[in-house]
């Protein structure tokens, strides 16, 4: 470049601007901006370090647990870690977890929706605010009272509905039973779905209640029903809150450990039936085995966690793909 | 197709508040009919008594007779889901479903009414599309969502969805009040084609719209904040606005009001 035919000096390119002229070419800064812009990015950049290091921690002691590991650790059915040589294998408590946290959305998520639905379009606003009140008083209640009542209340109380289940649905082996003490991933199931119940309603409830107004009186100008008014404006507009709203639900089913641990009663078998048997899910296998574990129990236990970690980052990938594959048609481009 | 609207002692409460007293009006078929006055003297609200629209806002209520032609909206065991039906409306901000296609919306009211046949749902979306001067713009993307268009398209998209059920009345509550110049010719142009298959009311702000496109002109006013709205006058649009029989009407069209 012929640096004399230019009109206006321009600095070489090869020297980069000193800190000062960078300074200059920002403006003035005040303290204020420069704390808050450290605050937050240094908040931002925290975030992710966090992140990487669980991963790192638990690839790291992972990968020694799985080279120990005398049997296949994705197919094998037994867990004796602690024994030498360990075999272990997280092909139950992949079952147990993803089959639990279904059957939990399954119930759950319909449910809450409803609820929802009726607490922004049809609940009268005060028995809607109550309503709100007592679903926010259930997400405070601690899991290990959720077990409690899980095992103590909920499982002697399942035996009419497994019945039922055996007798009409068993012939699909999903819903067969042995009249064994209920303590199945069934069971697990429905005390996940009244667990996640709170934050699926509430998330749900925010985002039908900023439904936009002038959709719901297009519909109803057209001569929409109430329902048809839902169907046509609040729904769609609510679909992807909804799906953020199933993987919060989602995440905390997956990872849920001391009403699970309380209630199931944990084997290493997969069952055809979800009526029979334990299985296990990881969060429970961890926590029921973590306390006599040994050196290497521990770190078999840790790759289990690293499975969930990886499951629950899947989840939640394949949620945004569903959010953003419609994205044109969102109600949020209103 | 087009039905005579007549209401009689109307009167529209928002809770505690009157927001209209004591309205009483004929609205002929087959014309175009304006409301003027200020904001808040309840011109919006009274359009909106007309298919039962008022009654969705919470506290809302009203007094009196709406007949179109000789059936009172307001007779007990009147469905208002059927009443709007019949009635349809166009709102002042374009509303497609954002949702929906392009098609999809402006079958959205044949489907509310049971209609799910192809063939008959082609038909109408297309005599509506064109009924609403949109068709030529749209034909080839009936598919893509109907937020993608234009504001003035959006709002002819919208009275196509309106038009496509066949209403007797057509509601219009500032539909052009959104809309750049342009966008307003081509609605205006459309009212004047629609009044040939529609009763229709609507709601400006903008007086030589009023003057434009309207056959009659009701001119609404409140005496104080506060108060309820009332109508001052209806007669011939060219009366209105060349030789009003009240001096507040005078007033207002020529801009010494208050």
């Amino acid at each position: 470049m012929d640096i004399s035919t230019q009109d206006a000096p321009v600095p070489p390119p090869t020297t980069t601007p000193t800190a000062e002229q960078k300074r200059a070419a920002r403006g003035a800064t005040r303290p204020g901006d420069r704390i808050f812009l450290g605050l937050s990015r240094g908040s931002g950049i925290l975030l992710l370090v966090i992140m990487a290091a669980i991963a790192a921690f638990l690839t790291y002691r992972a990968i020694d647990a799985i080279s120990a590991d005398e049997a296949n650790f994705f197919t094998a059915f037994e867990w004796e870690a602690n024994s030498t040589p360990p075999r272990f294998g997280i092909a139950v408590l992949a079952y147990g977890t993803i089959v639990s946290s279904i059957i939990a959305m399954v119930i759950a998520v319909p449910i809450s929706v409803g609820i929802a639905l009726f607490i922004t379009h049809y609940a009268p606003r005060r028995l809607g605010g109550l309503i709100s009140y007592v679903i926010d008083l259930l997400a405070a209640v601690p899991s290990i009272v959720y077990g409690l009542w899980g095992a103590l209340v909920l499982v002697p109380n399942l035996k009419g509905l497994y019945g039922w289940l055996d007798a009409y649905l068993g012939w699909t082996g999903i819903f067969s039973w042995q009249g064994l003490e209920p303590r199945s991933l069934f069971a697990v199931g429905i005390l996940l779905a009244i667990m996640i119940l709170p934050i699926v309603t509430n998330v749900s409830r925010e985002v039908f209640r900023q439904a936009p107004q002038m959709h719901q009186e297009a519909a109803l100008a057209l001569g929409a029903t109430r329902w048809e008014v839902i169907r046509m404006s609040v729904l769609p507009f609510g679909r992807s809150g909804v799906i953020s709203a199933s993987m919060l639900g989602l995440g905390r089913a997956l990872g849920e450990t001391m009403a699970v641990a309380t209630v199931l009663s944990p084997n290493f078998l997969i069952e055809a039936s979800l009526l029979d048997g334990g299985g296990g899910t990881f969060a429970q296998n961890i926590a029921s085995k973590f306390g006599e574990a040994t050196e290497t129990g521990r770190d078999a236990l840790i790759a289990s966690g690293l499975v969930l970690f990886v499951i629950t980052l899947l989840v939640n990938g394949a949620a945004r793909m569903i959010i953003a594959r419609r994205k044109e048609y969102s109600g949020a481009n209103a | 197709m087009a039905k005579r609207i007549d209401v009689s002692g109307l009167t529209a409460y928002y809770s505690a508040h009157k927001a209209i007293e004591d309205i009483s009006m004929t609205v002929e078929p087959r014309s175009v009919t304006a409301f003027i006055g200020p904001s808040g003297c309840g011109k919006s609200t009274f359009l909106r008594t007309l298919n039962r629209m008022h009654e969705v806002t919470p506290g809302g209520r009203v007094e009196g007779k709406v007949l179109l032609d000789d059936e009172d909206l307001y007779a007990n065991g009147v469905d208002p889901v059927n009443v709007r039906r019949t009635i349809g409306m166009v709102f002042q901000r374009p509303n497609p479903f954002p949702t929906m296609s392009i098609f999809d919306n402006v079958a959205a009211g044949l489907k509310l009414n049971g209609q799910y046949k192809k063939s008959e749902l082609n038909n109408v979306v297309e005599k509506s599309l064109k009924g609403a001067n949109l068709w030529n713009e749209v034909k080839d993307r009936l598919n893509k969502p109907g937020s993608g268009l234009s504001g003035g398209q959006q709002q002819r998209l919208c009275i196509a969805r309106a038009i496509a059920v066949e209403p007797q009345v057509l509601l219009m509550d500032e539909p052009c009040s959104a809309l750049d110049p342009i966008s307003t010719l081509a609605i205006e142009d459309l009212i004047g084609e629609l009044k040939e298959r529609f009763t229709i009311v609507i709601v400006t702000h903008n007086m030589q719209q009023a003057a434009r496109v309207s056959d009659r002109t009701a001119f609404f006013n409140l005496s104080a904040v506060g108060q309820p709205g009332r109508l001052i006058e209806i007669d011939d649009t060219e009366r209105i606005f060349s030789n009003p029989s009240v001096q507040a009407t005078e007033d207002y069209i020529s801009g010494r009001f208050g």
